[in-house]
Parts: structure tokens; sequence; C-alpha cells
């Protein structure tokens, strides 16, 4: 059991949220810094789509039984009464009996608590997230008792990997020779699939897929390359420039991946499905 | 000068002329300017990667000025042994002697316009426009170290083994880059450069 002794500011329940409920008026909701909310999981070895405490600050517990927790996302002083303070982004084992206090952040709006095995609470319509505009969801309150979920008989890790699905989408935004390509290269481009093919390194990710036809046939004189640029060789396939591409190179770029989101292609396997979206440079 | 996209932490700027790649080239460097990573220069462009920059500074930057490049560093003497496999096709490509492309070749004094495609790697200006020609159709697979090559308007030294479709002239024993040394590159941008005949 964990106790609320003091709700602090902007507490509430949150997960993933309600996905496909619009049609009843009722919106996503669900952790607004969904990252934090996911690493506070993966932390304490919960799936990401277990509910956490988003909280701004001034949110008192005390652990009825021994339990692992973890606070992420905002960075501020986390006291324990009786112990030392607990650190943010840390995989903290506590023992029954210990209260601790969420500190109004010094960096950051909103704190993730996360404690294994999740929070026993009832979803509503599939999501314990608390929806602050329909008031839609598990409330949480001073004095509310709430039960623990049973061990995930995960192994803990201090987790703060990327994650890359077997299919992921990946922003990019215009390169500089992309009217050298037919207007339907880059139809292609950012709504096909490409499969990461096993030849990739280092220097590049090669990606296999529907070919990129060129409107501009002449050759390029060879022009500096950015990391994430999408390189196009005559056989129209794709290679996603990464870590140690040369300095400058003889084919067009018909796009640059968003940096955030190179590492996703970087740790993509051989046979993961690319798909591209165009977001603004 | 056209602007083109390169993401979020890059521009690439395109220019009618090597001597206003040059010159841009030039005055980024002596600018100054807070936020640049690197200035990459190319045959007809300059690729500029920042972090945070006052963009209306560096657009400025980037329009080419009246200032001449510059042609004043260092002069590299490389010796080179005119014995390349392309010797005999640049010379019927040319229509000049094989003797006539050698002494072509080994009569001017270049100038090392950017380095690229390899550490090491100057794209040396200066070529006499007889010995201009395009790429190999088919890039060979391995081209040896030292190896002294022309294409289009450029000329250079193979820094290392390497993958190619330059047409090769003849070798050098030079040694165009070494990490241990001070200067690791033999040739930086800017510098004079002239292939003695040995």
């Amino acid at each position: 059991m964990i106790e609320i002794l003091n709700q602090g500011i902007g507490s509430t329940f949150q997960d993933l949220g309600r996905v496909g409920c619009s049609h009843l008026g009722v919106g996503r909701s669900g952790a607004a810094d969904r990252p934090s909310h996911c690493l506070a999981n993966r932390l304490v070895g919960n799936d990401e789509s277990v509910a956490t405490i988003e909280s701004c600050g001034g949110l008192t517990v005390r652990l009825h039984h021994a339990a692992v927790v973890a606070v992420t996302g905002a960075r501020g002083v986390i006291d324990v009464r009786q112990g030392p303070p607990m650190a943010v982004n840390g995989v903290e084992h506590q023992p029954a009996g210990a209260e601790f206090t969420l500190r109004s952040p010094d960096e950051g709006m909103r704190y993730y608590l996360a404690i294994r095995g999740g929070f026993d609470i009832d979803p509503v319509l599939g999501s314990r997230s608390f929806d602050t505009l329909a008031g839609l969801g598990p409330r949480l309150s001073a004095g509310a008792l709430i039960g623990i979920g049973p061990d995930p008989h995960t192994p803990i890790t201090t987790d703060l990997g990327i994650r890359v699905p077997l299919a992921t989408l990946i922003h990019l935004s215009e390169g500089p020779r992309h009217d050298w390509f037919t207007p339907e290269a880059w139809t292609i481009l950012t709504t096909g699939a490409f499969v990461v093919s096993p030849s990739g390194n280092r220097v590049g990710a090669r990606l296999s897929g529907p070919v990129l036809e060129r409107v501009v046939a002449r050759e390029l004189l060879s022009e500096g390359l950015v990391e994430g640029a999408i390189q196009v060789p005559p056989d129209g396939q794709p290679i996603v420039m990464l870590a140690d591409h040369p300095v400058t190179g003889g084919y067009p770029v018909i796009a640059v991946v968003a940096p955030y989101h190179l590492p996703l292609v970087v740790q993509a396997r051989p046979g993961t499905v690319l798909r591209f979206r165009h977001t603004i440079g | 000068m056209r602007l083109l996209p390169c993401g979020p932490g890059a521009i690439l700027a395109e220019y009618d002329s090597l001597v206003e790649v040059m010159a841009v080239d030039d005055a980024l460097r002596d600018s100054g300017l807070a936020g640049i990573d690197d200035v990459i220069p190319a045959a007809r462009t300059v690729l500029v990667t920042y972090r945070d920059i006052d963009g209306a500074a560096l657009e400025k930057l980037l329009v080419p000025g009246a200032t001449a490049p510059r042609t004043h560093g260092p002069l590299v003497e490389i010796p080179v042994v005119y014995d390349g496999i392309d010797l005999e096709e640049v010379a019927v490509a040319t229509g000049l002697s094989t003797e006539q492309v050698i002494e072509r070749h080994s009569s001017t004094e270049y100038s090392a316009a950017f380095l690229g495609f390899t550490p090491g790697w100057a794209y040396l200006v200066g070529l006499s426009p007889e010995l201009h020609l395009p790429r190999r159709s088919t890039p060979r697979t391995a081209i040896t170290a030292g190896s002294v090559a022309i294409a289009n308007e450029f000329t250079g030294v193979y820094p290392t083994a390497s993958p190619g479709g330059w047409h090769l002239l003849g070798h050098t024993t030079t040694t165009m880059f070494d990490v241990e040394r001070d200067k690791p590159s033999l040739v930086m941008a800017g510098d004079r450069v002239r292939f003695v005949r040995t």
C-alpha cells in the first residue's frame, strides 16, 4: 500500500492515455511528458503502459511496505523522512514506512513517480489517466490508500537507452537536392516503407524500398554532407549518412533525418521497417 | 548564390564558381562568427553546420564579396614519377602527347581549394584547361596511396588507398596525411602546390 499524505500541485495518475475514444468526445490525455513517464516505469522494471503519478511538486507519500520507486521528469529535491534524499532518474529501494516529498522542481515542471508493480487502480475507458479537461479518470486525493500491483518479475536495470520497435516513424526535412527528384519520389519517400538492409555500417544505413527517380540526371559535383543526410545513388535506394560518413559526397541528398530521430535509424536492425514523415527543417 | 535546406543544423550555399566558394570560405573563417561548428567548402558549395547562430549575420557572410580568395599559402613541392596507367588514355583524349600531358601537369603552380573525400585529400585548382576531362565512367575499386590524378578542373593525390574515378598520371612516395605529424595534412586549403617530375 502507498498512502497519499499530501497531494501537492497538479498531481494526477497518468499512463499512455486513452486511444480511440475521440468518437465519444474523449481525448487521449495520458502523461504529458511521455518519455519521462516511460523512463520512470523502465527504471522500476514496469511495462511502459503502467500508470505513474504526474506531479508539479508538493506530493508527499508513505510506503506501507518496502517498494522500488523512481522519480523522473522535472529535477528537484526529494526529501526522505529519516533517510538521505532520493535521486531523480534513479532506482530507489525504499523500506516499509518510508515517507518522501517531491519538493517544488528546480528545473522542469512535472515529475513522474513510478512504483514497481504499479498502482492498483481501476481503469476508466481503458486508461488510468486523469483527463483534467474532461474530469475523467481515476482521481488522486490526499488520504487515499492505494494498493500496489504484483511484482512484474522483470530485472531492474537503469535502462536509459532508446528503444527501437520493429517499425519506426522517422521525421525528416527537405535536403539540398530534393528538387533533383520527381515529385513522385518525394511522395514515395514520405509515405512508403523502407527496410533496413543488412549491408549498412557506421558510414551509412542502407535502405531498400521503392526506387526514388531523379529528374536531374547530370553528375553532382561533390558537396558537404551532414549526419542524417539521405543520399540517393543511381540505383535509387537511399542511404542515411551516419557517424563515419565522408565529409563530402557526390550523390544528391533528397532529405535530412531530424537529429532527434537519428539514433532510431542507428539502432534499427536489418529488417526494421522505416517510414518517413516530412517536418519543417 | 542559392541557399539550400540541409536540416535544422546546417545550410548549404551554392555558387557559380570555385572562386566564389573560396572567397566565402575565407570570409567565414576570418569572421569568427560564434556558433559555427564546421565549414565545408566544395567545388560549387559551402556547407556550414552550426548550433545557435545569428542567421542574418551568417547569410551576410555567405554572399560572395569582392575580396579575392587566398593564394598566398606556403608552397608545397611534391615529387612525382609520371608512370600512371591512364597517361596514354589521357593523351589520346586530350590530343596531346604523353610528354605534353606531363609537361602541362608539372609546369603549373596549383592552389588547394578545399579538402574532402578522405582525410588529407586536397582538391587542387589551376589545372591546364587542356587537361580537363570528366571522371572515368566506371570508378576503380582500388587505387594505391600516393597516386597522382586529374578529373574535371582538379588535380590531387590519393592520400590513402581507396576506390576512385580519377585519371591516374603518376605516383608520389610523399606521405600526404599522417595523424602523428603536427600538421597531419601535407596540403591545407590555401596552400600552393607544385608537382616536381622525378
